[in-house]
């Protein structure tokens, strides 16, 4: 999922007393499942939540079309090009019609990007794990796709309006980027004894990494029991993290690869799995800069602003003299 | 001196003969780069026939504030739909 | 085999190919976001053209190499790429200079290639030729709006003509495969568009105030595979590494 460990106000969720008139009507609409729009009134901790987590979502988008465009050029057939490029084109659509929801709530695009290259504004942590090989194109598809519609599929039915409908655009391409990697793998996994080998060593990479999208329980935390209430997140970390789990483990029994985690276990009494939890200390570490793709990734970003910046500026000095061209006619 | 190009919203009609219908909104320099942008966004998977693009600055929009005055009247029109008269069966279908 | 004919599609094919690859190395670098979904769009379009004419090339070769045993197992000496599409993106500018100057020789040659006398080239004409007359519109927008933008967009933009017009004249040059082709209806003559394409590049570059180099000296070895570029090494060591490395496996 895209967007981990969004602060919120960091105090507890007010109770009914507590809030003005004017908040407990906003808490009764989010209740009664109603939209809301930008221009209605809305406290300014759900603004600012939002905005936070709808651009780390954008961010990550955004970001993340550089770990797969990595393999465009060596896509190995021209459908497979084809298929991969069409894949990493869609993650910028939805990267921009995220940032188009965050500019409704009354900030812009430029700044939001300029907060992602000072590193005030966080992306997802999984995309600062490198692909390797063929076979982590596969993995990718199949598993952080996969865990991230597993957080998207919820967040349709989000409070805010222009989010949960850039949420059900998103839903409805992204169909297809899951089964495409799962289909790469499938093709990996039956493949030659090589390809069999670089099926499982992507799996043993990506696995702990696609547990963390979910981002570190969040069951006691005050941000997320804000977020829920306001209905910008809908599950706990955790229960995402399990049906993940649970989802994935027989489709890679499928595969005939192996989870790497000796104790991965069916638990008949709770119904689950369960697993190891990844090194969240890795993880803490990555978010704050440290990944093995940090630096490489902001600075590809860095370098397309920077260098895109005469084209930027070019383009629209050249609308603005055609705009006054023709006003003097 | 950095300036971010003007905000689009964006209206496709579809295959089928319904009206343009909003599906988002994009940057571009200029209305035509706009429509330009809104195929390649929005239409890539042969979503529509036909594209209009507006100036996000230059729509105006009722205020939330207004929305009682503005909608609940027609609330209690309730003769305006097919639904409020009884048709004998017998009449067949109306 | 029709040597002639097979000739002719992995030079169309090796164009798209190379130049669809060298499009998708933007992908994820772009200025704007709206730019990387543009140029994902154009990418796509020609890799699918490539698809369509390799795979003809292999029809007609009868061999039964398809069009990605042609796109990927074949090297540098046997490719029949221009060396126009062969050039480094550069800046933005380069790239969508290079663009234009090759949207605008490729809606030429499919315009004529829809009369072709061989159907299975008309049928790949019809169906490349819109996507091209986009690409065209978007290139051209692009070439005239940074021409006539800033004034270093302006120096930008000139640089890059500057840096591509030798490679036009490739796109141009005739010999004995083009001859046959014309003489049966198949293909026009390569230098019979040059005038249309000299009247297009002139109206666009007035429009973007750019000035067209004097000297139509150019580089040629692309098309007939007699001297590529040392840059279609590279773009071929990348693009079928994998194919490469493991002959056996299927993907």
């Amino acid at each position: 999922m895209y967007a981990q460990m969004v602060k919120s106000t960091g105090e507890a969720v007010k109770s009914r007393e507590e809030m003005t008139p004017e908040e407990r009507r906003f808490q009764d609409r989010i209740d009664a499942g109603e939209k809301i729009e930008p221009k209605d009134w809305m406290p300014e901790g759900y603004r600012k939540t939002l905005i936070r987590q709808i651009a780390q979502h954008a961010h990550s988008e955004v970001v993340g079309q550089l770990p797969e465009g990595n393999w465009i050029t060596r896509a190995p057939t021209l459908e497979r090009k084809a298929i991969l490029l069409a894949k990493v084109q869609d993650e910028a659509g939805h990267g921009l019609y995220l940032y188009c929801a965050a500019e409704t709530l009354g900030v812009s695009r430029d700044e939001l990007t300029e907060r992602l290259l000072d590193g005030s504004m966080k992306y997802s942590s999984i995309f600062n794990y490198p692909t390797l090989t063929w076979a982590d194109i596969g993995a990718v598809g199949w598993l952080v796709d996969g865990a991230a519609i597993m957080n998207q599929v919820p967040l349709q039915r989000t409070s805010f309006g222009p989010y949960s409908r850039a949420m059900i655009r998103i839903c409805k391409e992204e169909s297809f980027h899951q089964r495409q990697g799962y289909d790469i793998m499938l093709k990996m996994a039956r493949g030659t004894e090589a390809q069999r080998r670089m099926a499982q060593d992507a799996l043993n990479r990506f696995w702990y990494p696609a547990l963390m999208m979910f981002g570190p329980s969040d069951k006691d935390s005050v941000h997320s029991a804000q977020s829920m209430a306001w209905k910008i997140k809908i599950n706990t970390n955790d229960e995402l993290r399990q049906k993940f789990v649970d989802q994935t483990v027989p489709q890679a029994e499928y595969l005939g690869l192996t989870i790497p985690d000796p104790d991965l276990k069916f638990n008949e009494e709770t119904g689950h799995y369960d697993f190891t939890q990844p090194d969240w200390e890795e993880f803490f570490q990555v978010v704050s800069g440290n990944g093995p793709c940090n630096a490489e990734r902001l600075e590809a970003r860095r370098r397309a602003w920077e260098d895109g910046a005469w084209v930027r500026e070019g383009l629209l000095a050249h609308a603005e003299k055609r705009a006054a061209r023709s006003a003097a006619e | 001196m950095s300036k971010e190009w003007p905000l689009w919203e964006i209206f496709i009609r579809g295959q089928h003969g319904m009206s343009h219908r909003h599906v988002g909104s994009l940057h571009a320099p200029d209305a035509e780069t706009a429509i330009l942008n809104a195929r390649d966004v929005y239409t890539r998977r042969r979503e529509g026939v036909s594209i209009w693009v507006v100036k996000s600055a230059d729509i105006t929009a009722s205020s939330p504030s207004e929305k009682g005055p503005l909608f609940e009247p027609s609330e209690s029109k309730a003769y305006r739909h097919p639904t409020f008269f009884d048709i004998p069966d017998e009449v067949g279908a109306m | 085999m029709d040597k002639a004919l097979f000739e002719f599609c992995l030079r169309m094919g090796d164009n798209t190919l190379i130049l669809g690859h060298r499009v998708s190395e933007w992908c994820g670098h772009a200025p704007v976001v709206e730019e990387d979904i543009a140029l994902a769009n154009t990418a796509l379009d020609l890799i699918g053209q490539t698809q369509l004419w390799l795979g003809l090339a292999g029809e007609i070769e009868g061999k039964g190499r398809d069009a990605d045993a042609l796109a990927f197992r074949r090297d540098a000496w046997e490719m029949r790429s221009v060396l126009l599409v062969e050039q480094p993106n550069g800046d933005f500018g380069q790239t969508l200079m290079r663009q234009y100057l090759f949207d605008q020789w490729q809606a030429l040659m499919l315009a004529a290639l829809e009369e072709s006398a061989e159907p299975r080239i008309a049928a790949i004409a019809r169906k490349a030729r819109k996507e091209v007359a986009y690409h065209l519109e978007r290139s051209r927008g692009t070439v005239v709006g940074l021409g006539d933008g800033t004034e270093e967009s302006h120096a930008r933009m000139q640089a890059a003509l500057d840096r591509l017009y030798p490679y036009v004249g490739e796109l141009f040059s005739d010999d004995a495969i083009d001859s046959a082709l014309a003489e049966r209806g198949i293909a026009p003559l390569p230098s019979s568009l040059r005038p249309d394409y000299d009247a297009a590049l002139a109206e666009t570059m007035a429009e973007a105030t750019l000035s067209l180099p004097e000297n139509r000296w150019s580089h040629s070895g692309g098309r007939d595979g007699s001297r590529h570029s040392e840059h279609l090494g590279h773009i071929l060591a990348e693009m079928q590494w994998l194919q490469r490395a493991y002959p056996d496996a299927t993907w």
